[in-house]
């Protein structure tokens, strides 16, 4: 059984904890862990820093002057563990990435197409079909671990991995699916890039995508890409976000 | 005051106590490596104790007041510091005036890091509610990046009362401790129930050596291979601040300041937290050992040097409302009028010697 009986409280420190609900990737335990810190910010706990939602467990960051004794803070966030029951809300937002493959942005498209066996605009239907769940953000500032590739687009990672990944690259790794927010290292195969900035330390908000939200990708050409770069650069870009159960076209 | 760089030492950035709230996000906290020598730099040079300064990382800077004058403290490492070649004293604050050439060189004694704390703080923009550099992202601090010679940094606005501050002294009594062998204390957990009892009582008992790959984001440990029950790899969670990660090799790994925010190995443990700038203050080569506590000693723990910052408020209140005025003879002999500033508050108090 992947979920566990009763949520874990798991010593992390002096200042920080964490709830455990499972021992797996799915759906369910991630819902948990985003109604979990729903709760507990409508709970209005007093000494909470911050919490980091990641697959199955929330880390409860807190002041351990302000918080007089965890043994009751503790169990408090238990009971409120205890009632989450783990619906897969269909409420989220789903966020639109605009991506232009191949060419010059997607250097590793070839390597798909030969690993798979699937035509290039195949592998960019299959890319662009499902909606993706977030279920969490780490790595880099802005990453999003998301969920729910076909499993036929599945390609190994690069042998040698690039010294420089821009911004903005969309790329695949095992059966995983990922953009790179800002400029780093990696072994993901390339297959294109987003004009938008998953990561702007000056922008409001800073991220454009929340553990717990929907990912959509959209093909562009390049002449729309540099139209979106462009109003980016201008901060006149509005990303397209809406209420996954509602429709976007 | 405006202060030009002539040279920037190994690595030195602006950092306060990190940018919290975003590692939700993925975005690495970043801030002090030793917040307790920051805060006590701050306090002394008039600053709120949260404001902030120069990390300086092994060997300093030499900077010099290009415009006006104010208080500058050195905290943290015991480095060498002198003011126009003359030596300065650590841990107290000192006016300095435009002309004046600040210089930190390599450490004389314990700790590797040291805080040029500057009365007004260091003026960046704050960056998601933070002054502290984050090296990898280029984000904060002066343009994301350590001081390079020819800089020009700006401090703020002073705070009220800080002139007052002048040649405050720390007490010896609350500088923080940090014991290059003292053993650093941990509160098992949130992965100890993945290592062997044999793999738990290695971590506890053995002696490691911080390797070469120490910097900010963590440090690398070597010695006895602490034993997994079955694998090191977890599903991906969160890394607090001073987790001691154990990855496949079996070799601890401390995670610091710009850690990354989640991972995907076994964490034995988490640093106290007034131990994690210990190690923070230790360099490549210096040994480390663990020393398990409970959670609620490890809190006691950071309570208490929590405390000492209080302390440290206090003192500089009362060291404040020392004696403002020009000494004058009082009219009977035997009674002193004061009058005492705390905290922007205004006493006057009269004290009558009887006898």
């Amino acid at each position: 059984m992947a979920e566990y009986l009763e949520p874990k409280i798991l010593y992390a420190g002096d200042s920080a904890v964490i709830v455990e609900f499972g021992d797996s990737i799915d759906m369910k335990t991630n819902a948990k862990v985003q109604q979990l810190r729903r709760s507990i910010e409508c709970a209005q706990l007093g000494g909470i820093v911050e919490m980091v939602p990641t697959y199955r467990s929330l880390a409860v960051y807190f002041d351990p002057v302000e918080v007089e004794d965890v043994g009751p803070f503790f169990e408090r966030l238990k009971i409120l563990a205890q009632k989450t029951k783990g619906e897969i809300s269909e409420g989220g937002l789903t966020i639109v990435i605009p991506v232009c493959y191949g060419g010059e942005f997607g250097p590793d498209m070839g390597n798909v197409v030969s690993h798979t066996g699937l035509t290039e605009e195949e592998i960019i239907r299959r890319h662009t079909a499902p909606d993706y769940y977030c279920y969490m953000l780490g790595f880099t500032p802005g990453f999003s671990y998301l969920g729910g590739m076909d499993e036929t687009l599945a390609t190994p990672r690069l042998k040698e991995p690039r010294k420089v990944i821009p911004a903005g690259s969309v790329g695949i790794a095992g059966k995983q699916t990922g953009i790179y927010p800002i400029e780093s290292p990696g072994g993901w195969q390339l297959i294109g890039r987003t004009p938008l900035r998953l990561f702007d330390p000056e922008g409001e908000p800073p991220f454009l995508i929340d553990a717990g939200m929907w990912v959509r990708f959209r093909s562009i050409a390049k002449e729309e890409y540099d139209e979106i770069a462009a109003k980016v650069v201008a901060r006149e870009y509005k990303p397209e976000i809406f209420p996954k159960s509602g429709d976007a076209e | 005051m405006i202060f030009e760089v002539s040279t920037p030492g190994l690595l030195t950035t602006v950092q306060d106590l990190g940018r919290w709230g975003y590692q939700g996000k993925g975005m690495p906290v970043a801030g002090a490596m030793d917040p307790q020598a920051l805060k006590i730099g701050n306090i002394l040079v008039g600053n709120d104790p949260q404001e902030a300064a120069l990390e300086i990382t092994v060997m300093g800077p030499t900077l010099t007041v290009a415009e006006g004058e104010g208080l500058i403290a050195l905290t943290g490492a015991r480095m060498g510091f002198t003011i126009n070649e003359i030596e300065a004293p650590l841990w107290q604050s000192i006016k300095v005036t435009a002309g004046d050439v600040i210089s930190v060189t390599s450490p004389k004694g314990k700790g590797c890091r040291a805080y040029l704390c500057i009365s007004g703080g260091i003026d960046v923009p704050l960056i998601m509610g933070s002054k502290s550099t984050y090296l990898r992202a280029n984000v904060g601090g002066l343009e994301g990046r350590a001081l390079k010679a020819g800089d020009v940094i700006s401090t703020g606005p002073l705070k009220p009362l800080t002139w007052l501050a002048a040649d405050f002294i720390c007490p010896e009594y609350l500088r923080p401790e940090r014991g290059p062998d003292l053993p650093l204390r941990v509160v098992l957990g949130p992965q100890d129930d993945a290592f062997t009892e044999k793999g738990i009582k290695t971590f506890l008992e053995s002696e490691y050596k911080i390797t070469n790959e120490a910097d900010r984001m963590g440090y690398r440990l070597e010695g006895e291979t602490i034993e997994h029950k079955s694998g090191a790899d977890i599903i991906s969670d969160a890394i607090p601040l001073g987790a001691v990660q154990v990855p496949g090799h079996g070799r601890p790994i401390c995670m610091l300041a710009d850690r990354q925010t989640t991972g995907g190995y076994t964490k034995i443990a988490v640093l106290c937290t007034p131990d994690i700038a210990t190690l923070a203050q230790r360099i490549p080569g210096q040994s480390v050992s663990f020393k398990a506590i409970s959670l609620e000693e490890s809190i006691a723990a950071t309570r208490a040097e929590r405390e000492q910052i209080k302390e440290l408020l206090k003192l500089r209140a009362s060291y404040r409302s020392r004696r403002v005025f020009p000494k004058k003879e009082p009219k009977d002999k035997g009674i002193y009028h004061w009058m005492l500033k705390i905290d922007g508050k205004t006493y006057d108090v009269t004290v009558e010697e009887l006898e």
